[in-house]
């Protein structure tokens, strides 16, 4: 902790002192009290919470919705091999699609709002949520499964008491992953067009060269990325703790 | 209680052919009888269980379970695997419990039967740990105790105790034989049938002829695979309650050896010169 602590320090402390000592234009990077005030003024004017609050809310539409459609269909494929072996190709080509190209799709089939953006952090959390939950329900312990079907479970009670369980640690080891895409594809989507949000804040910005601007946006972005992953890894911790 | 008629089971190789696992094993158990199935690693044993119990079909043969046909699982018998098979994201109790609740009672009475059996394999200070957390031999008593909370006929074991170390064993193998020779709980009371002061049928599979000995009424003795069959059978004539600590240096026990290693050495053998030349 307290090493992370100084390599934060030094970076910033060196940063702020190269730009006084004139050796980098803070035309081109700014400087770490502006961004500091930038910030400052954003959360008292309420610029900050405004456009935070949107993209928080897109991350989390996309990676309820995402969640919900991955897990469904990898529980569904992995229960039906015949039909994973048929649809197997079709996944992996829509998962090679880059997800830039269907922002403007999604702008022009869902607007400007929230939706085009959930609809971009789904394509991104789909895929993690959708292979994972495969893998997990494949990868169950052959034996557990024929010791609960020997105690006398059920289809509906084996899926209940091993192949669920069994696929959620692998769900929840991969949440970090997927609440990092989600919180991408809702700033990328704002990025490429909207009219809030924190990607709007920084295209905003970019399109009027003001770096500070551009600094103060990302710095917002990843001391909510930090924050989260840590309540991601606690909660994480929590659901496996069965695990030791 | 439980017959096999010439059982065959075969399986794929990976290079396209086929290797008999075993081959015409016909074996009658009586009902509460306690045999015991020897053999060399890698005979079939453990396939032989898997077939008992339904999860396994095999190649050709028949088995009957009371005076059925076994088709699909047999739902008379427990399986104590020989792998550890405790859900590990469940805790003590609520793994005791879960035969009960699979059987769709309730959650408090399945956790009041569950306590029960929990004071009885001495585990109840251990009821919320999970699996990961308890010794192998701990392991062993909640899958005990997993087993035997839902009062089925037959009790399938397939080497229970052959991880842990000579003291473990031992007090586990007295538990084994107490547990069985006890009278059927109440349960059976309880889901309307007769009461039944029979006991168990337990089929236990083991690759330590003494255990065997020590707590079977009958001892069978497989060969070396491939097609592995029966070669011996013998009758175990000591008297219960046994008392295992004096058991092993009885004479009766030492002759009864003999004879049976005398069988088992040369499957033994057979197993390693098999072993050595693949
Ligand atoms: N699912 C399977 N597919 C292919 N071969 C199998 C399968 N299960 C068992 N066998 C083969 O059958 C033989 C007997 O295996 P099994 O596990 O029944 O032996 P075992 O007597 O229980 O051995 P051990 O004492 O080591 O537990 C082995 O040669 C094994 O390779
Ligand atoms: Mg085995």
């Amino acid at each position: 902790m307290f090493w992370q602590f100084l390599v934060a320090v030094i970076v910033v402390a060196s940063w702020q002192s190269l730009v006084a000592m004139k050796l980098l234009d803070p035309f081109f990077v700014s400087r770490p009290s502006a961004i500091a005030a930038r910030i400052a003024t954003w959360t008292i004017d309420g610029t900050l919470w405004r456009h935070l609050i949107v993209t928080i809310e897109e991350s989390l539409l996309g990676l309820i919705v995402g969640a919900a459609l991955g897990i469904s269909l990898g529980f569904g494929f992995a229960r039906a091999p015949a039909v994973a072996r048929v649809f197997d190709p079709y996944i992996k080509m829509l998962n090679a699609v880059p997800r830039v190209v269907l922002a403007p799709l999604f702008l022009l089939w869902f607007g400007l709002g929230i939706w085009s953006k959930v609809a971009l952090a789904v394509t991104l959390v789909f895929f993690v949520m959708f292979f994972n939950t495969y893998q997990g329900v494949r990868d169950a312990d052959r034996v557990l499964i024929d010791n609960v079907r020997m105690l006398g479970a059920s289809e509906r009670q084996l899926v209940r008491h091993v192949l669920i369980p069994s696929a959620l640690t692998w769900i929840f080891s991969s949440l970090q992953t997927s609440l990092g895409f989600a919180m991408v594809g809702a700033v990328v989507g704002e990025y490429l067009g909207a009219t809030r949000g924190l990607g709007y804040v920084i295209s905003q910005a970019e399109g009027t060269f003001d770096t500070t601007g551009v600094f103060a946006g990302m710095t917002v972005l990843a001391v909510v990325v930090v924050i989260v992953s840590v309540g991601v890894s606690r909660l994480e911790r929590w659901l496996l703790r069965w695990k030791s | 209680m439980l017959e096999l008629d010439r059982v065959t089971r075969a399986f794929a190789t990976p290079d396209g052919g086929t290797y008999c696992t075993l081959r015409d094993i016909s074996l009658k158990v009586g009902s509460g009888a306690f045999v015991a199935l020897v053999g060399p690693s890698g005979c079939g044993k453990s396939t032989l269980l898997n077939i008992v119990a339904g999860l396994l079909r095999p190649t050709s043969g028949r088995v009957r379970v009371g005076d059925e046909e076994l088709a699909g699982l047999n739902r008379r018998a427990t399986y104590m695997f020989q792998q550890d098979a405790l859900l590990p994201w469940k805790d003590v109790r609520d793994n005791v419990a879960l035969g009960l609740v699979l059987a769709g009672r309730t959650r408090a009475d399945a956790n009041r039967s569950a306590d029960e059996w929990l004071a009885r394999v001495g585990l109840t200070a251990f009821a919320s740990h999970y699996p990961s957390q308890l010794s192998g031999g701990m392991r062993k008593r909640v899958a005990m105790a997993q087993n035997w909370i839902i009062d089925r006929d037959i009790l399938l074991m397939d080497e229970p105790f052959s991880a842990l170390d000579v003291h473990t064993r031992q007090r586990m193998e007295t538990e084994l034989l107490a547990l069985w020779e006890a009278p059927r709980s109440a349960e059976s009371f309880m889901v309307g049938r007769a009461f039944q002061a029979i006991r168990k049928t337990i089929l236990f599979v083991t690759h330590d002829l003494e255990e065997a000995i020590a707590l079977a009424d009958d001892v069978v003795v497989l060969s070396a695979g491939p097609a592995s069959h029966i070669v011996a059978r013998h009758p175990v004539a000591l008297e219960r309650p046994r008392d295992l600590l004096e058991l092993r240096t009885s004479a009766a026990f030492i002759d009864l050896y003999r004879t049976l290693w005398a069988v088992l050495r040369e499957e033994v053998i057979k197993s390693q010169r098999e072993r050595s030349r693949a």
